[in-house]
């Protein structure tokens, strides 16, 4: 689907993208891009304030104006789009209209981005979400749990939240007792 | 009239505070914990007082403390906002007794709402009807089954001195009853130092609809309409509206009529709220009155033309009120949506932090109601509340379709936040039709949020591409750590911006090549 609407634009604007590859003006930028389970291949060009794109090789008439930091006033044909990024520990948040996206931009030159190993397999840790006390302790080391039980429940801000398990397997390791203060990424508890 | 006002409070109800103190003319003084020197409410006032460490019961929490600042700032009376002190008893009679005003009620009003048995007994006097059941704590199982008998089940049992769902247990068959009476009894006992436990008659899925009251030190009591409060998770309130979508004016007659009966019963004054349940047959239970203003109190202002922070003020200095009820008119319709700092894909986790980037809404008929700003640092000690964002319209589609509109505008960048859900809320079609009860939520979250736009997908992957390109960086470090999200990540997360110098050395020459 996102392929038929970029070809139609691609399509719409023929004309300019003969003019953008005999000017040569551009330099191009490629990424590899993940939203949604999907992989994408872009290519940037820039020219001053001006860019070009190419969207899985199709070209995409976009203009884009930075109106404040994190936030880009996009014109994708005619249609415009406010645009705000949010960076977290292992990729981009993109919100278009309301819509978040998750991101993973793979540069292949410097190899910056990496994919998230959907790793299912060997020991897992348990991590505090952020910071908190331990309330109550759910499990005891060497039992077995499945995947959504709950392992410790960790209260913060006023709310009582249950940490839970992330594959069925047995409890290897417990590392907090019940009235432990955690920070946000302790290691709660190990599941193999 | 009062010179000077402290607000025992933090958040965006100090603000709310202090800027009725500022219409009135009256200096406001916040007061402040250890990680709230740069709060909002601490920049707004006139003067503040710092009252101790981050943890509750060392500072809001604190009479002493809160009563010394007083002292110190030489104030005339103490508003003490929603939550924290707001509804105690022995605080109340504290500044009485320092001498201070209490913006709300008497102390002995406050005491006989605060206990859920003692405000059943009472309205059972003054006629009120409520949930069939006991006026007082179960004495025994043999009761219990006795009662449970006679209403007919399922039946619910709850704390007496209970609030935030502790302590109540639903129980659909004889069976089950005397071990939820047991563990609701041990969970009474260990959340509220009673084990106090009645029964009611359980009303599956019913209408949380509650009376705004305003009543002045002179036994004069109004009511100024419903808010239907029906839209909770876990028990606790997320989008309020007034007027109720199933309230028509003979309706809110009999309840408001009701709700000044249960003031009146309490000798009650100051603005306060009567909360009723409403089953499927449109009967409505007393269910338990709130001695204070209520987080929710800015759609019965819009809806009436009634500051309420106003008017408690002006009782409180001892004011008539100079309004009756046939003054009281109900114009247009206003939703009140409650942004909080939580993550809606897990599970709604409380998500405190710095707020990087703040994208506030206006226009017509928006009111914000915030307590934060761009830079502010969420502590994890509080309320994960962050603003009201309420919507006004001529009536309800009007309300619906400015409030829409202004959750686009809405964006609050660094940390989670809610403002997704309300966009799903405001799309419902049983919520638009008006068909809400306390089930809504939990059976809306259940269904399809819908598939993603596939043309706003290829404009996300654009702009993931340009942001990169302009600086921005995820934070590069071993794969392993970053999917177990240790805390050993080497990476800052959010490390930002880095400028656009960094392109040069990205950029590849394709298009000579092509």
């Amino acid at each position: 689907m996102a392929r038929t609407f970029c070809g139609l634009i691609a399509m719409q604007l023929n004309a300019r993208h003969h003019r953008l590859l005999t000017s040569c003006g551009y330099f191009y930028m490629k990424y590899n891009v993940k939203i949604g389970g999907k992989n994408y291949q872009l290519e940037l060009g820039r020219d001053a304030a001006r860019w070009s794109c190419r969207l899985d090789g199709l070209e995409v008439d976009v203009d884009a104006i930075p109106v404040q930091p994190a936030v880009l006033s996009l014109r994708v044909g005619h249609e415009t789009y406010e645009v705000k990024c949010e960076c977290t520990a292992d990729h981009i948040q993109v919100w278009v209209r309301g819509e978040c996206y998750a991101a993973e931009v793979r540069d292949p030159r410097s190899l910056r981005a990496r994919t998230r190993a959907a790793d299912h397999h060997g020991p897992r840790k348990l991590t505090a979400p952020m910071s908190g006390k331990i309330v109550r302790v759910l499990t005891r080391e060497g039992c077995e749990v499945v995947a959504g039980a709950g392992v410790v429940v960790v209260e913060a801000m006023k709310m009582q939240n249950e940490i839970k398990s992330p594959k069925k397997g047995t409890v290897q390791k417990i590392l907090v007792n019940e009235g432990t203060a955690v920070n946000a990424g302790d290691v709660l508890a190990i599941v193999e | 009239m009062f010179k000077k006002i402290l607000i025992a409070n933090r958040g965006e109800i100090a603000v709310r505070v202090i800027r009725a103190c500022h219409e009135m003319g009256i200096a406001a003084v916040a007061v402040y914990s250890e990680v709230d020197r740069a709060a909002l409410h601490v920049r707004q006032a006139d003067e503040a007082c710092p009252i101790g460490a981050a943890t509750a019961s060392e500072s809001y929490l604190n009479i002493p403390k809160i009563l010394d600042a007083a002292k110190r700032s030489g104030v005339d009376a103490i508003h003490p906002g929603y939550g924290f002190l707001s509804e105690n008893a022995r605080f109340a009679q504290a500044c009485a007794d320092a001498g201070v005003k209490f913006i709300g009620p008497s102390a002995a009003a406050m005491e006989m709402m605060g206990s859920k048995t003692r405000a059943r007994q009472a309205m059972e006097r003054a006629g009120i009807a409520l949930v069939p059941g006991t006026a007082s704590g179960l004495e025994s199982f043999a009761q219990a089954e006795q009662i449970a008998a006679k209403v007919g089940y399922p039946v619910m049992l709850k704390a007496a001195a209970g609030g935030g769902g502790k302590g109540m247990r639903l129980v659909h068959t004889p069976k089950e009853l005397n071990p939820a009476l047991e563990s609701a009894r041990s969970e009474a006992e260990r959340a509220f130092g009673d084990d106090e436990v009645y029964m009611e008659k359980a009303i599956i899925n019913p209408r949380h609809i509650e009376m705004q009251v305003l009543a002045d030190e002179h036994g004069n009591a109004i009511y100024l309409g419903e808010r239907e409060c029906s839209i909770q998770r876990r028990h606790q309130k997320v989008l309020e509206e007034s007027p109720a979508p199933i309230v028509d004016s003979e309706m809110r007659r009999k309840m408001g009529e009701a709700a000044v009966r249960v003031a009146k019963a309490a000798g009650y004054s100051n603005a306060g709220t009567v909360e009723f349940l409403m089953d499927e047959m449109e009967n409505f239970f007393f269910l338990e009155m709130n001695t204070r203003l209520q987080v929710e109190h800015p759609v019965t202002e819009l809806v009436t033309g009634i500051d309420l922070v106003h008017w408690q003020i002006r009782i409180a200095a001892g004011e008539k009120l100079p309004f009756v009820q046939n003054d009281i008119q109900i114009r247009g319709h206003a939703i009140e949506c409650r942004i909080y700092a939580e993550d809606p894909d897990n599970n709604y986790f409380p998500s405190p932090g710095m707020i990087s980037l703040l994208m506030e809404p206006s226009g017509p008929g928006i009111r914000l109601d915030s307590g934060v700003y761009e830079g502010w640092n969420v502590p994890t000690d509080y309320d994960p509340l962050l603003a009201k964002l309420i919507g006004y319209g001529s009536d309800r589609v009007q309300a619906i379709g400015r409030l829409r509109r202004a959750l686009g505008e809405y964006f609050v960048g660094g940390i989670k936040n809610n403002i997704s859900l309300f966009r799903r809320i405001l799309h419902d079609p049983d919520f638009r039709a008006g068909n809400v009860d306390t089930g809504f939520l939990d059976t809306m979250l259940k269904k399809d949020s819908g598939q993603a736009d596939t043309k706003l997908s290829a404009v996300a992957v654009i702009a993931a591409g340009m942001f990169v390109a302009m600086g921005a960086t995820v934070s590069a470090s071993d794969p392993a750590n970053a999917a177990s999200g240790s805390k050993n990540n080497s990476g800052k997360a959010a490390s930002g911006w880095k400028g656009a110098a960094r392109i040069e050395a990205l950029r590849t020459n394709i298009g000579g090549n092509s």
